[in-house]
């Protein structure tokens, strides 16, 4: 990371120097696009994925599907002239009217999983839904091999993203979660380097959870079972595979949720801008008062 | 930042929130944009096939067995033509074998037994997401193609079946590549006793490694074709000409 651009300094008379901003390069071109085409392929995916879902409600371990005794189910009953939505997590019932199990879709109570307005499309339409879910699958799943061949080739993982030593001792961590929760971020120096949990919470997401939804959903393929069944027994079956995809989605979502959370907290101009730019202001020490030429 | 990228930037961003709302409807099933996103499917067959080549389902035992294996679509045909042969046990059903080969056929029940079969406990995936494990027993399509003479132009075997599902006659097309996959059968038995009505009777298509709606039931007839943009929708399948796509292997 270099000095990309700093303000000029001030003519005014040596007074105290107040310390300055300057902006340094954050986001490579490829780290930057990669972004913003995973963000857009990420909402489609997630979208067309739970109007799969609600094409059969329920998630099973194992091979096959043991009707009725899903983990997670999603169902509606009618009592009383209304429609009832109830979502079942292992023995837990609750009732979940107006969101899962039964919602309204164009004023009219429908069963159906997930509401009509986080579906795509809205109406009930697997079909589809499947042709959203898998041109954003090959976008997303190309897009990622782009960022991960770059990152390991251009040295963006190993210089930006692996825990260093420092990182990783017990200290740092706790001063950091303890940083955090005071929300009190990196100033200075510090800002131009990830901490320990962001680099925890993205090399989460880069190497382990995006992956994952590409391998559980090419497990969930007939076809590409015959040619690579070690992914089948990998995952404990297919309906295994079918939970993990929706778990991993839903790890993905809570992701999302923090990082958009930290973006607001950390500065949304400054870190929106460095992600479509590429700079990212940060503050630095004055210079030290001019020395006087020694005689 | 130039002003006219932060407008683009802006225009970018409420499109989105609109896709976002429940008006979206417009954009996510305009035939155009349809369009576009169908081009996938043509990359994961192709993907997908290339990987896979003669690859075998997985095969399971007994034990595995789906107890209550769930029977999806048709599952008691309202036809006047499929009740009369449920209500003398097939004794005059005979599968048609037509089209682009040599040599057409009609083969009794009797017949297909005759030929080379294949038993196999395999996992059945439903598009909808769900899975059930059976066992299938059946002549070889293979076979029954070699004994008709396929020709060399015939690119898809049409399935016609006997059942009427919503106001159309369901049908599906199976592509020459699965014709001669050893796991492509063409089922009589299911568990060690003759397909019931709900599972297909008499005969019904089992190719292990696609979707539910690929294996059609009430088989009937099969045409061998190299085009079959003239059948049903054009589509190439009854539940194709509703969108879903030809492919079925993911």
């Amino acid at each position: 990371m270099s000095l990309a651009q700093s303000e000029p300094l001030a003519a005014a008379p040596p007074r105290r120097p107040k310390a300055r901003k300057v902006l340094v390069a954050r986001h490579s071109v490829v780290v930057r696009l990669t972004h913003w085409i995973n963000a857009i392929s990420l909402f489609f995916l997630l979208l067309s994925g739970l109007q799969i879902f609600n094409a059969h409600p329920a998630l099973y371990w194992g091979q096959q599907s043991n009707f009725g005794h899903g983990w997670l189910s999603m169902g509606a009953y009618a009592s009383g002239g209304a429609l009832h939505g109830v979502t079942k997590v292992g023995p837990a019932l609750f009732d979940t009217t107006g969101f899962l199990g039964a919602s309204r879709e164009h004023g009219v109570w429908t069963s159906r999983g997930f509401p009509a307005w986080l579906t795509i499309p809205g109406a009930r339409f697997l079909a589809l839904g499947r042709r959203w879910h898998f041109f954003f699958a090959w976008l997303f799943a190309l897009n990622g091999a782009i960022y991960i061949a770059s990152a390991v080739l251009s040295g963006h993982l190993r210089r930006d993203l692996a825990p260093t030593r420092h990182d990783l001792t017990p200290r740092n961590l706790l001063l950091e979660v303890w940083n955090h929760i005071r929300l009190r971020f990196p100033k200075g120096e510090e800002a131009r380097h990830y901490n320990a949990l962001q680099k925890g919470a993205y090399l989460g997401v880069v190497l382990v959870l995006l992956p994952l939804m590409v391998l559980t959903g090419m497990t969930m393929s007939p076809m590409l079972d015959t040619a690579f069944p070690f992914l089948v027994d990998l995952f404990g079956g297919r309906q295994s595979a079918r939970s993990i995809h929706f778990i991993t989605a839903s790890l993905i979502v809570l992701f999302f949720a923090v990082h958009i959370l930290m973006v607001l907290l950390a500065g949304p101009w400054n870190e929106v801008r460095s992600m479509i730019t590429g700079r990212f202001a940060i503050e630095v020490p004055p210079p030290p008062p001019p020395i006087g030429d020694a005689p | 930042m130039s002003l006219a990228r932060r407008g683009w930037l802006r225009g970018a961003g409420a499109s989105l929130a609109a896709l976002a709302l429940s008006g979206c409807n417009r954009i996510t099933e305009d035939p155009k944009v349809v369009r576009v996103l169908a081009g996938a499917e043509g990359v994961s067959r192709n993907v997908q096939r290339l990987l896979a080549r003669g690859a075998l389902a997985r095969e399971f035992t007994r034990a595995d067995i789906t107890p209550n294996f769930k029977a999806n679509g048709s599952t008691d045909p309202p036809d006047a033509d499929y009740r009369a042969m449920v209500a003398n046990g097939f004794a005059d059903w005979k599968l048609v074998v037509d089209g682009l080969v040599e040599r057409p056929l009609a083969l009794s029940l009797a017949q297909l037994r005759a030929l080379p079969a294949r038993t196999q406990i395999t996992r059945h995936d439903c598009v909808e997401g769900w899975s059930c494990i059976g066992e299938w027993t059946g002549a070889k399509l293979g076979a029954l193609m070699e004994m008709a003479g396929l020709r060399a132009e015939a690119k898809h075997i049409v399935l016609h079946c006997a059942d009427t599902l919503g106001d159309a006659r369901y049908y599906e097309t199976l592509d020459v590549f699965d014709v001669f996959h050893p796991q492509t059968i063409l089922a009589y038995d299911m568990n060690g006793a003759p397909l019931t009505v709900a599972h297909g009777a008499p005969l019904r298509l089992r190719a292990e490694r696609y979707l539910g709606y690929k294996q059609a039931k009430y088989l009937m007839r099969l045409e061998a074709v190299d085009r079959f943009d003239h059948i049903g929708g054009g589509q190439g399948g009854y539940w194709e000409d509703q969108g879903y796509d030809r492919y079925g292997g993911i």
